[in-house]
């Protein structure tokens, strides 16, 4: 793999940057690999690469139905943080911002991980007492949360509409200064040249249509619309349409896949500083590198698998936007999207076995898998390298909604009664 | 400035109206009837931007929407000022302040330029590979250097002094566009007397008949055939005209969204107009009559100021009589240039057309370039000129021969071609798909989705003959009436292109910016460079280059990038693939899309009946969900703290009155309800009596608490259940899914009462002394009218539905009442209260109260992972009953753990400290970081009975603690507590009985 420095790339310049070799192969799948990825997001990459990376399993695939970071990872807000309620949640969040520091220097590719902060906005007496058991609990797990008062939360903020006048005015604040975003094309990308200089063959346009199973019920290859591959483990990474790749295997999930959707204004110089959340009246914006306001929504209603939501949702969002930044009401949307989340009961992801032996899944997200990248590709390559969990997915079983031991992040941001 | 471009005449500009705006600063004069482009054009302004990256000197480029290059600040005076508008689609008005953008210091002279002669470093994606070092480095320095060089305009930083309003339309026919395809469609559709509405972007209809300087439509002249067609169609009563309205969005079940630009051409607006308004239209059919967009040709320095696209050179000359140059040369592959140099050479100006294809391939067109001279069979390698164009370096070139001698064509415009790009974007938007027509290079509709049709332009249709007979028939096929309609339209369009990428050069590819993205500053260098490291999807390329990514969402640089990305790869552009088009088709403001949600209107407030009532008597409030509640009565010179002091003191020694209006009420009714409640609640409700009441909590599927609430049943078929405030919407919601879904063969009703009723609150021991007098019907005694029993009778001469309840421990009535009668029945006995002291009480001591006798809040003590038992309310939970909803989950093994976290009381061991809610609870607080947290405060009040602090919590196995000490944080560290029963005052229940109970309350 060529790196990439200061060095190299004036080197290029002066070379018309002929010399720049590709970021990955685009290989022939072989008949049969060691293990197989289905689905060519950041968790399916970010899985091949750990699983070539640290636990020497290099002759294996990721297999993509269109073109890599072409669901979710690239659809995302790309916000990042760790401030979760629960020891679980916390633990699986704050390793991947753990792994998100060094990101950039891990995969030699600036994955643009910009630690600006991320500011959640209090509205109501509710939400003053959920975000004070989140900032001392993260606080007791070692994770950096602090409560601010609405003033302290317009100093960090200055664009915040902190009226006591406003619909909800904002009555504090946490902020987590570690959170953040990062650029996340760059990081599939930067998975992806990493993995693929460890031997890993990333397969684009490669549909799995069949998951082949023994007799003994264990998993035995993939028919995709490239042809049959062997392999006897395969790790299931696809966000919303878990529940259909799973169902080749006869795994029926506890998922429903929703429509969720962000929107971006047209670009213009610095004027946000920071990230902001805020759950109560659904609003989530920052600015991205390149001056877009990036704004994301709230999910639709409805189950669905079409990756375009109503007009009314991104109303909605830009109602609060504009009532927490009556400024930006002269600003203009310029492009907006969807994306198809995969949700479970309890809101927090599932990352681990499954009663088909062979068969692994990462799913169940949400609205919040970008942040996890990292942390649930590199626990996800160890599931499935040794067939048992990472501690820290440990708790993260599929098993948990039968026995009850929940893990209920959306309780935990549960709106007031 | 003077109009040194304006022709002496000709144009749709009305000379009698001049007017004046500012251009950085400086004056420009224009006409009504000018967009801001054809104004600064006319007064001679080439140069109007910089370039995102590498601050190149850019022009106007189009004379449309797809503008990439001519982006300004439009400032319309105070709270009016707005960056990133298309000069080439504001409409000139007196005394608009414009600037340009992305520059310093100034326009012409600007340190950003730099950013050029880097560009051999700066090319696609060259930041995924440096910035890396020293890794703080990329928070401190490079990220904000970067977002400081990114960004276009500036955003604005006071609030917006406009405001915008939404409607809704229904319609038969929607046509989008008024060329001569929508027209056409309109006339067709609206014959018959169907509902039609015509909207088009800009002000005014025609289309592309606008800038036609000798076409004739069935023997009248384009223009008096638009003039005719408009008076037609304005004529019908059926038919509504929307010019300045945009369809930006076509969504699902044959929804479309316009924004109409209502007040941003007006000098002096009526202050009443808004400045937009969104209409969302919900139209039976759907005519999409868009048009096409002309390509720009890619070579060398192909961005500088004053190359335009030809279609736009004729545009300015023939529809707003302004000479974008003297001498001009077009450039083209194909025949429609021919039209727009035979219109120059009309206007007097000096022409020559520079045509890549070979002699021999050049069409009838060629009759249209008489007197002009053409070199065919020529290539574009590159163009002179720093801040406006001063030549093309033409050199003529044939296949397989390469490129010869090289001459420079001195002109100060040149009109490029590189052919026509139908607009199929509202088409994709519907989610059609998309088929690859090669004779025509191009993508248009292929198979519907939604009730739409195309026509002319945008489905790939140039003759005008065929569009306007095309659009008839859309039209009229979208009425259902399938007609059709022949037009003589003359002279023939001249149509057809040789499709070209990259014009072919002699010079070193590795040195040659052929820009294809205007705007983001992307080359056919970078598309090259992103294919060579594997970036081979269209997306990817995208993605990567940025390119068809800025704000003008690549009108002007999709195909080509698409076209390059074929070449380089050597597939046919099908099996490349194309982007998906999103909405908006141009930027919104989010201003409209949000309408008048601003304010007291971005939700609406709830208040109940008696809101007034607690305004008067000063009452501060708390929003809750939508509501806005009392949240305490201070008098003169009291804080909170004081108040609620006060009114709790009056709670438990004399009476207190409480509006609980907003309490959700379900009316269940029907020959099952009893059996449905049965199911809904893990509780029974067979043998409640008539006459009673019960408490009960509600369940999810999952068995975790959800909702509770006193249910009273007044018949055996009728019961009134009673909700938490916020959860009303969701309970109903719930009974309703279970209803229709699981249990469809119970016959009941539920049905919203909540507004129906206004709650009055009396509780305290002379709770029954201020109800008695205004009773009728009902016998108050204790033994006929007991703890939680409810009647029907009625007070101050209306009917009330009488409970007694109590959620403050104390002898306590809830008095329902219509709500049209709640002010008379509370003024009442709030008068004759008076002599028992009566005090009015809000949320805030209402939560005291409730908490000093252990009751739960339901979203406090609960957070939707607790269960009835965790509660200690385990004996709630019936287990007996066949089933209810949540009755399998609570028999999963991990709710029978117990570690499971239990709610418990909390007693501060120095008597003082006020928990924190919220604050987390630990066994041993010297332990490491992370450490093993028991659980958490979930309630916490100075208490006014006791005088002393209480705190309810979730502790694990908390139960089997009491007594123990543990460890609480606070602000400032850990703090010491004792586990106790959750129950503060009178732990015995005796005071709803009316009992005074010694020694509990603190004197």
């Amino acid at each position: 793999m060529r790196r990439f420095s200061i060095s190299s790339l004036l080197t290029e310049a002066l070379n018309g940057h002929q010399g720049w070799e590709r970021q990955w192969r685009n290989p022939t799948p072989k008949a049969a690999y060691d293990a197989i990825i289905i689905g060519g997001g950041g968790h399916g990459l970010g899985a091949a690469y750990y699983l070539a990376k640290e636990h020497g399993l290099t002759n294996i695939a990721v297999l993509e139905k269109g073109w890599i970071g072409g669901g979710n990872a690239g659809r995302n807000t790309t916000i990042i943080r760790s401030n979760y309620l629960y020891d679980e949640s916390a633990a699986l969040f704050e390793h991947a911002v753990k792994l998100w520091e060094g990101l950039s220097q891990e995969l030699n590719y600036n994955v643009m991980f910009s630690q600006r902060g991320v500011l959640m906005l209090a509205h109501n007496v509710h939400d003053v007492q959920s975000f004070k058991r989140h900032v001392y609990s993260n606080r007791l797990n070692g994770i950096d949360n602090e409560w601010m008062t609405p003033e302290e939360a317009k100093d960090f903020c200055p664009p915040l509409n902190i009226s006591p006048d406003i619909r909800y005015p904002v009555m504090g604040a946490a902020l987590q200064r570690r959170g953040g975003t990062a650029r996340h094309d760059a990081v599939v990308w930067g998975y992806a040249r990493g993995a693929d200089a460890l031997g890993v063959d990333i397969i684009q346009n490669c549909e799995v249509i069949a998951i082949t199973r023994g007799p003994d019920g264990a998993v035995t290859g993939v028919e995709t619309s490239r042809g049959s591959i062997k392999t006897k483990k395969i790790g299931v990474s696809v966000a919303g349409h878990t529940s259909m790749v799973m169902g080749m295997a006869g795994v029926r999930m506890p998922l429903e896949s929703f429509p969720l959707q962000a929107l971006v204004s047209e670009p213009v110089k610095p004027c946000f500083p920071c990230v902001l959340m805020s759950n109560a009246v659904h609003a989530y914006i920052s600015q991205s590198d390149k001056g877009e306001l990036v704004i994301g929504a709230g999910t639709d209603q409805y189950v669905s698998y079409s990756q375009q939501g109503g007009l009314h949702i991104t109303t909605h969002t830009l109602d609060a936007i504009c009532e927490l930044f009556p400024q930006f009401t002269r600003m203009k949307m310029l492009r907006s999207w969807g994306g198809i989340v995969d949700v479970t009961p309890d809101r927090s992801p599932i990352v681990g076995k499954t009663p088909v032996k062979g068969l692994y899944v990462n799913c169940g997200w949400g609205t919040g898998g970008f942040k996890a990248t990292p942390g649930s590709a590199h626990v996800f390559a160890h599931t499935i390298a040794r067939d048992e969990p990472h501690p820290i997915n440990a708790p993260f079983t599929l098993d948990r909604f039968r026995t009850g031991r929940l893990i209920d992040e959306a309780a935990a941001a549960a709106v007031a009664h | 400035m003077a109009q040194s471009n304006r022709l002496p005449s000709g144009g749709r500009i009305d000379r009698a109206k001049p007017l004046a705006f500012t251009f950085n600063g400086k004056s420009v004069d224009g006409f009504a009837g000018d967009t801001v482009a054809s104004a600064l054009l006319a007064n001679g302004i080439r140069l109007v931007g910089r370039s995102f990256k590498y601050h190149r000197p850019r022009g106007i480029l189009t004379h449309g929407s797809d503008e990439p290059n001519a982006l300004l600040k439009v400032d319309r005076g105070p709270g009016r000022a707005d960056p990133n508008n298309r000069a080439t689609v504001i409409e000139a008005v007196g005394g608009l302040k414009l600037s340009s953008q992305n520059h310093w210091p100034s326009l012409e002279h600007d340190i950003g330029a730099v950013n050029d002669r880097l560009s051999p470093v700066l090319v696609a994606g060259f930041y995924y590979k440096t910035f890396m070092w020293p890794r703080s480095f990329w928070d401190k320095l490079y990220e904000p250097k970067i977002r400081a060089a990114a960004g276009l305009g500036v955003a604005p930083d006071v609030p917006d002094a406009d405001r915008y309003v939404h409607r809704n339309a229904h319609c038969d026919v929607l046509v989008v566009g008024a060329g001569p395809a929508g027209l056409a469609a309109a006339l067709a559709a609206s014959e018959n007397g169907r509902r039609v509405i015509l909207a088009d972007e800009q002000a005014e209809m025609g289309g592309s008949l606008l800038a036609e300087r000798t076409a004739t439509i069935d023997g009248v002249s384009a223009a008096q055939w638009v003039a005719h067609a408009l008076t037609t169609l304005a004529g019908r009563a059926n038919v509504t005209l929307l010019p300045r309205t945009t369809a930006f969005g076509y969504y699902n079940h044959n929804h479309v969204v316009l924004t109409e630009r209502v007040t941003d051409h007006l000098e002096r607006p009526d202050p009443k107009l808004p400045r937009e308004r969104l209409w969302q239209v919900r139209p039976a059919e759907v005519v999409i009559a868009t048009g096409a967009h002309e390509r720009p040709l890619s070579f060398a320095d192909n961005d500088r100021p004053g190359i335009m696209l030809a279609e736009s050179v004729r545009t300015y000359i023939n529809r707003y009589g302004v000479a974008p140059g003297r001498r001009i040369v077009f450039a083209t592959n194909g025949a429609s240039a021919y039209a727009a140099a035979a219109d120059a050479k009309a206007a007097g100006l000096d022409v020559t057309i520079v045509d890549t294809r070979p002699e021999s391939a050049i069409g009838p067109e060629k009759a249209l370039a008489a007197g002009i001279e053409i070199l065919a069979g020529h290539t574009v390698v590159g163009s002179t000129g720093g801040k406006g164009l001063t030549g093309l370096i033409v050199a003529p070139f044939t296949a397989g021969k390469g490129v010869g001698a090289r001459r420079t064509l001195p002109c100060d415009c040149a009109g490029i071609s590189g052919g026509w790009t139908p607009s199929v974007h509202l088409f994709s938007q519907s989610r059609g798909k998309l088929i690859f027509r090669a004779d025509i290079d191009a993508f248009v509709p292929g198979i519907s989705v939604q009730k739409e049709r195309s026509a002319g332009a945008c489905k790939g249709t140039y003759g005008l003959s065929a569009i306007l007979a095309e659009g008839w028939a859309a039209g009229s096929g979208a009425a259902g009436a399938d007609g059709s309609r022949l037009f003589a339209a003359a002279p023939a369009t001249p149509t057809g292109f040789a499709p070209a990428r990259v014009l072919p050069t002699d010079d070193d590819p590795k040195k040659v910016r052929a820009f294809l993205d205007f705007q983001n500053d992307v080359t056919a260098k970078d598309i090259r460079l992103a294919v060579r490291e594997g970036f081979e999807s269209v997306e990817h390329v995208k993605r990567y280059t940025t390119n068809g990514m800025a704000s003008d969402q690549g009108k002007t640089s999709n195909m080509a990038a698409l076209g390059l990305l074929s070449e380089i790869l050597e597939k046919p552009i099908p099996q490349v693939g194309t982007t998906t088009f999103r909405p908006p088709y141009t930027p919104v403001t989010f201003g409209a899309i949000i309408g008048s949600a601003r304010g007291q209107l971005f939700d609406p407030i709830r208040t109940a009946p008696l809101h007034e009532w607690a305004v008067e008597h000063g009452a501060k409030f708390e929003n809750v969900s939508l509501w806005r509640r009392a949240w305490y009565f201070p008098k003169a010179g009291e804080d909170m703290h004081a108040a609620v002091a006060r009114e709790c003191k009056a709670v438990r020694e004399s009476v207190g009155i409480f509006d609980a209006s907003t309490l959700g009420k379900i009316e269940v009714k029907g020959p099952d309800a009893a059996e449905f409640l049965n199911r809904i609640y893990p509780n029974a409700w067979l043998k409640l009596e008539p006459g009673k009441c019960r408490y009960g909590l509600m369940l999810k599927e999952d068995g975790f608490i959800f909702d509770d609430g006193v249910v009273a049943r007044l018949a055996p078929d009728l019961f009134h259940v009673t909700t938490t405030t916020g959860g009303a919407p969701r309970v109903l919601a719930h009974m309703e899914d279970y209803l229709q879904t699981e249990w469809p063969d119970l016959n009941v009703f539920a049905t919203s009462t909540t507004e129906e009723w206004a709650v009055i609150a009396l509780q305290g021991p002379k709770a029954r002394d201020v109800l008695q007098p205004f009773v009728t019907g009902i016998d108050l005694a204790g033994e006929a009218f007991p703890h939680m029993a409810v009647r029907v009778g009625e007070i101050c001469g209306v009917p009330t539905r009488l409970m007694r309840v109590s959620f403050t421990g104390e002898m306590g009535f809830e008095i329902n009442v219509p709500a049209d009668h709640a002010r008379a029945v509370w003024e009442a006995l709030y008068d004759y209260g008076q002599r028992f002291g009566i005090t009015p009480y809000g949320t805030e001591a209402m939560h005291v109260l409730r908490a000093e006798r252990g009751f739960i809040i339901v979203g406090q003590e609960t957070d939707g992972t607790v269960t009835p038992e965790d509660l200690g309310l385990g004996g709630m939970v019936s287990k007996v009953k066949r089933d209810f909803v949540g009755k399998r989950s609570l028999a999963r093994p991990d709710m029978a753990l117990a570690d499971r976290k239990q709610l418990v009381g909390l007693a501060s061991l120095d008597g003082r400290t006020v928990l924190d809610e919220g604050a987390q609870i630990v066994a041993d607080p010297a332990q490491a970081v992370p450490m093993t947290m028991l659980g958490h405060v979930t309630s916490s009040y100075l208490s006014p009975s006791l005088g002393h602090p209480i705190a309810l919590a979730l502790v694990a196995g908390g139960r089997t603690r009491m007594g123990e000490t543990l460890h609480v944080t606070t602000p400032a560290g850990f703090t010491t507590v004792k586990v106790t029963a959750p129950v503060f005052v009178d732990p015995e229940g005796k005071r709803v009985n009316g009992v005074q109970t010694e020694g509990a309350l603190h004197a």
